[in-house]
């Protein structure tokens, strides 16, 4: 909103400077450039090189692409994350809408502060925290609803952890600590809708269903597609969620159940760093063309 | 209007489980660690257990590998801490520069990185691995601090800042004032900067504390694990998921789960007590557009 404001006010001063400021603004950036360098552009190349050459460091073309591709466990791999992903944007977009929509209409301020907070709150866990607690929320000797445990996926913790099981089990818990941020957000951009807007639509004779799926969910569009976007290339990237419950549920999931295992397992198990450099460099065209899609649609991240 | 009672009932049902779906694993948490292993098992799962019992579990975990935990948490601390500085040391001046100052490349170092900050930071953890390991830096403390401390999205946040809610008329009144630009960027820009640069201290801490990945591969060394890689450590010698370790088993299941209480606490401290401007922080985007 005051971004046009601000700089049509910095344009002359900008300019009349031209000679000078410069070299300041790149001493300023210096210490950031240095490790995006470092730890951005760097390892990317690095990685590039690998995966393009063979252990003794002469061109290979696509060999390691190829080669790690035909591994039986790739496929596999590629199916388990694919499955967890499709389950988890689709749970994760209605009922971070409906959630945040429902917590909206509600008109006690009280109601929609606590509610807002205690949804947020898991946020503040990830990596192995958060799975560990699941772990014991999923064993149904100790769980408190192992009711609901038992109910749906069996009465013994291995039972429970097969993996069938896990796309389903990833999505809860990625569900548990990322959602509720997101509610939040959509909260925000539920909050930014003009009232009047809303307010023609009632008067229209719009219910309160109405007006979310022809007024609301279209405004929030661009926050939708941000949410996916993000939560998918964060998806693919499943590492901590199959490591630990494979290290737990003796021996039923393989340490191979996801792609960056499978790249960990070239590296260190196999001492095949341009084959995991060749995973790596897969999971990382991915996640560059999920940001890029954003950055090349401009609207919502002006860059200027 | 019976419709509309029934309607509100069922939304008000919904919006109560959804609640409980994210509040009651964090309450059990609580409760498990003041349980002995046997009444874990035996007792209902919410109800408490004894002050007593949370004691004698804590200095079992204390006990564990002479004090492993202690060292863990230590590590954490040591590494997040060190990272946040080292974030704010190079993002903040770099935001200012990017939002308020004109220079060659500025375009392209944006463009760059918007899209690294769209990147999930695990989508770099493998090459990262390749690059230190090529140059000699794996298991040292800078082999996470440093590869932590590269935050484009703090940078992206003080960009952000910088070029919404700091006229640039007031820099440039500092400047005719005869300050250099070192002197205007500290003594004008940078106090005007604090909501931003706690904003930028908190994600990044929690984002170094709860960082699995970067730290298991980097660190081979039980001694430099952090308190996240330490846990799965302590996962490997509990029976409840691993049956090998039996009778001889290192850590029972209320200490895994008092670890794992450990673990969090401090990013959840943090949190709690930073909620409210937090939220606006999260929401400052909704409202930009």
């Amino acid at each position: 909103m005051t971004a046009p404001v601000i700089s049509a006010a910095a344009a002359p001063a900008r300019s009349r400077s031209r000679s000078w400021r410069p070299a300041a603004g790149h001493v300023f950036v210096s210490g950031y450039v240095v490790l995006l360098v470092a730890f951005g552009i760097v390892p990317t190349v690095y990685a590039l090189n690998l995966a393009f050459t063979d252990s003794g460091g002469r061109f290979a073309g696509l060999d390691n692409f190829v080669r790690t591709a035909q591994d039986y466990r790739f496929l596999a791999a590629v199916g388990h994350v694919g499955t967890y992903l499709v389950l988890w944007l689709v749970m994760l977009a209605v009922l971070v809408l409906v959630l945040a929509l429902l917590v909206h209409r509600l008109t006690a301020a009280w109601s929609r502060a606590t509610l807002r907070f205690v949804y947020y709150v898991p946020g503040a866990l990830a990596g192995a925290s958060s799975v560990l607690l699941w772990l014991f929320m999923l064993d149904p000797s100790v769980s408190p609803v192992d009711g609901i445990v038992r109910a749906l996926w069996g009465s013994t913790f291995v039972a429970v952890v097969a993996p069938g099981h896990l796309p389903w089990i990833f999505t809860v818990i990625a569900f548990w600590t990322g959602a509720g941020g997101w509610i939040v957000v959509m909260y925000g951009a539920l909050n930014g809708i003009p009232h009047e807007i809303i307010e023609a639509a009632r008067v229209d004779g719009a219910g309160p269903v109405r007006t979310a799926l022809r007024v609301q969910l279209p405004m929030l569009r661009k926050w939708i597609v941000y949410m996916l976007i993000l939560s998918l290339a964060a998806g693919t990237q499943l590492f901590v969620e199959p490591q630990l419950i494979s290290q737990a549920s003796f021996g039923v999931v393989g340490t191979d159940y996801s792609l960056n295992q499978l790249a960990y397992l070239y590296a260190f198990d196999q001492n095949d760093f341009n084959g995991s450099a060749a995973i790596a460099i897969d999971l990382l065209v991915v996640a560059v063309c999920c940001a890029g899609f954003f950055v090349a649609k401009g609207g919502l991240f002006d860059a200027d | 209007m019976r419709i509309s009672l029934l309607v509100k009932g069922l939304v008000a049902v919904v919006l109560a489980a959804f609640a409980l779906f994210f509040a009651l694993p964090m309450v059990w948490l609580v409760l498990a660690s003041t349980k002995s292993p046997a009444g874990l098992v035996r007792d209902n799962p919410l109800a408490p257990g004894s002050l007593g019992t949370l004691l004698d579990n804590w200095r079992h975990l204390m006990d564990f590998q002479d004090g492993a935990v202690a060292t863990w948490m230590g590590n954490s601390v040591l590494y997040a801490a060190l990272a946040v500085v080292l974030t704010l040391l190079v993002s903040v001046p770099a935001g200012y520069a990017l939002a308020l100052m004109s220079f060659a490349g500025r375009r392209l170092l944006l463009i760059i990185t918007l899209v690294v900050m769209l990147m999930p930071a695990t989508a770099l953890v493998l090459p990262i691995f390749l690059e230190l390991s090529y140059v000699g830096l794996v298991n040292t403390t800078a082999s996470v601090v440093l590869p932590m401390s590269f935050f484009p999205f703090g940078v992206y946040l003080t960009y952000i800042y910088f070029s919404t809610s700091v006229p640039a008329s007031l820099l440039d009144s500092a400047r005719l004032d005869g300050c250099g630009e070192t002197a205007t960027f500290a003594r004008v820009a940078l106090p005007l900067a604090k909501p931003v640069v706690a904003l930028v201290g908190f994600f990044s801490f929690t984002q170094n504390w709860n960082n699995f990945f970067l730290p298991y591969v980097m660190l081979p060394n039980s001694d430099h694990y952090p308190m996240q890689v330490g846990l799965t450590q302590m996962l490997a010698a509990t029976p409840t998921f691993n049956p090998v370790v039996g009778a001889a088993a290192e850590v029972q299941p209320p200490e895994l789960v008092l670890a794992t209480l450990l673990s969090i606490t401090p990013v959840l401290l943090v949190f709690l007590f930073s909620q409210r401007f937090l939220v606006a922080g999260l929401t400052a985007g909704a409202t930009k557009g």
